[in-house]
């Protein structure tokens, strides 16, 4: 188990690293690209944990998907290369508490969690399991979030649309 | 690979004294490189293909100066990259601009980890390969990005957003005529997918029903795109971006690129063969029992077999190349989203209803009764 151990530290330690790059570099470029490497660390944990579907949907989706539209926005705020305006540590007390909360709740959750001990720990495909759980056990909660997606469809694509009505009636951009 | 590392850990007697976790480790690296040497001169000796390929199709010769028919060109090509001035522009972000072509490299090399070639030659026969091919290749965006940006340069970063957005939204047709193929098969591993087709052409999933046929059209367009190749190669387009997002990188970092490109070509036509013309399989079979763990000439059938297909598939990406004019930034997004999405729901849906209605039975297999 000791070779587990050092991968998982190793993962652990490129989370971590990337993750303060994250939040404290002076660069909202580079805060955006350390994304990269927290959420490639997170795939890697979660390969450790045996849930290898969940890491490739992290990397399709967090990757493919949200990374790059955190990035566009990062490129499109104004005065992108000004360090003055990006990543100004804003109301710490407001800020101090958020974090109690947080750290709280985590600390609750790993606490209550039925942590599975070394040497329980079983690989095998889940992709199947996923699927089961999604379509019987979970069918109410996976269908929500389905028409929650539409929903934020179909609000992106009236808001665009909005926007393309006025271009045309007042000329303004 | 794994079958591998544990028959030498049984079989070889010097292995014992070693815990087999470091077996396992020397093998996975030893593979990698294996890899690193199949896809460098494979990808090199593909940009020699396509300059005589274009040549041919142009009415004109190519290179042919270095060595016979000039097969020697990508050598002294990839040593002319190696030795040029690595130049750094001075308005760049150096350190996004030195990581760049790294990620983009890494991004494509990856995914020959969950390749198959042979029956029994594939690094990684992961039970979500397919998954695993999509994921890794998703990296491959953001170094665009990160490379188009860190040149500081209106051309190159127009370029990155440019493939961002096209690379984006042909994911989405790509994955969704995938699907069709994972319904009727029920595994997304490599090896499963191409063991429940056959070696005669109307076992493959190309023919198996009218949906998978438009299927495979619609992976194969929307993979060439994801790929930046003519006619979908708006991020790199010479008349109007110098060369887009890789402008301002020479020497090495350049010639990274370049690999990147053309082994991403291979991996969109090898993944292709997998999921719709039969893989390796050919009309022999595997002998079983002791036989079956040498490397066998059956194997070795496979690994051409499955090789010559592919570059069939590469060759036609070089074919598209040049006869096809390139579209227009707008003409790209309309066939994309108005045309690639809907087919390929539609691909899906029709998949499905066929299951309903005649389970995974093919048309060959209704006909013949």
């Amino acid at each position: 188990m000791q070779s587990f151990n050092i991968v998982v530290y190793v993962f652990a330690a490129i989370i971590v690293a990337s993750a303060a790059l994250v939040a404290f570099s002076r660069n909202l470029v580079y805060s955006a690209f350390a994304l990269l490497f927290t959420f490639f660390g997170v795939a890697g944990i979660y390969v450790m944990l045996s849930a290898d579907f969940l890491a490739a949907v992290q990397l399709l989706i967090y990757v493919g998907g949200i990374l790059v539209l955190i990035i566009f926005a990062v490129m499109l705020t104004h005065r992108i290369s000004d360090v003055e305006i990006s990543n100004q540590s804003l109301r710490p007390a407001q800020g101090a508490l958020i974090l109690i909360g947080i750290m709280a709740v985590l600390l609750g959750v790993i606490f209550k969690t039925q942590w599975s001990l070394e040497g329980q720990l079983e690989y095998q495909a889940t992709t199947a399991l996923i699927g089961d759980l999604l379509l019987k056990k979970y069918l109410l909660p996976f269908e929500i979030v389905s028409v929650l997606l539409l929903a934020a469809l179909m609000g992106a694509a009236v808001i665009v649309r909005k926007e393309v009505r006025g271009e045309q009636s007042g000329g303004k951009s | 690979m794994r079958y591998f590392a544990d028959w030498i850990i049984e079989n070889l007697e010097f292995t014992r004294a070693i815990p087999s976790e470091y077996v396992y480790l020397i093998i996975m690296v030893v593979g990698g490189l294996l890899l690193l040497l199949f896809v460098v001169p494979m990808a090199g000796a593909l940009t020699f293909v396509e300059r005589r390929v274009a040549g041919k199709m142009q009415s004109r010769i190519g290179p042919n100066r270095v060595g016979p028919q000039g097969i020697f060109q990508f050598v002294a090509d990839g040593v002319k990259l190696i030795l040029k001035e690595d130049i750094i522009p001075t308005a760049a972000d150096r350190r996004l601009f030195k990581l760049a072509p790294y990620i983009v490299f890494v991004g494509s090399f990856l995914t020959f980890a969950a390749l198959p070639f042979s029956q029994k030659l594939i690094a990684a026969d992961l039970n979500i390969g397919i998954l695993y091919i999509f994921a890794v290749s998703s990296m491959v965006v953001v170094g665009i990005i990160m490379s188009g940006w860190a040149s500081n340069n209106n051309l190159s970063l127009l370029g990155g957003m440019r493939s961002a957005a096209q690379i984006i939204s042909y994911e989405v047709p790509q994955i969704l005529s995938v699907l069709a193929v994972i319904l009727l098969t029920g595994t997304l591993g490599m090896q499963g997918t191409i063991k429940a087709q056959g070696w005669a052409p109307q076992h493959w999933f190309l023919f198996h029903n009218p949906f998978a046929f438009i299927a495979f059209f619609v992976f194969f367009i929307s993979a060439v795109a994801e790929c930046n190749r003519i006619p979908f190669d708006i991020p790199e387009a010479e008349s109007e971006l110098v060369s887009g997002y890789n402008t301002e990188y020479s020497g090495f970092r350049f010639g990274l690129f370049f690999l990147a490109e053309f082994a991403n070509v291979y991996v969109i036509s090898a993944v292709a063969v997998t999921l719709f013309l039969g893989g390796w399989n050919t009309p022999f079979y595997l002998p079983t029992g002791i036989w079956g763990l040498l490397p066998s000439a059956v194997n070795l059938a496979g690994l051409i077999t499955f090789l010559i297909k592919t570059f069939v598939l590469v060759f036609v990406c070089m074919w598209l190349r040049w006869t096809l004019p390139r579209l227009r930034v707008d003409q790209l997004m309309t066939v994309g989203w108005k045309y690639m999405v809907p087919i390929a729901f539609f691909n899906l849906v029709g998949t499905a209803v066929w299951m309903l209605v005649w389970g995974d039975k093919s048309i060959a297999a209704l006909l013949g009764g």
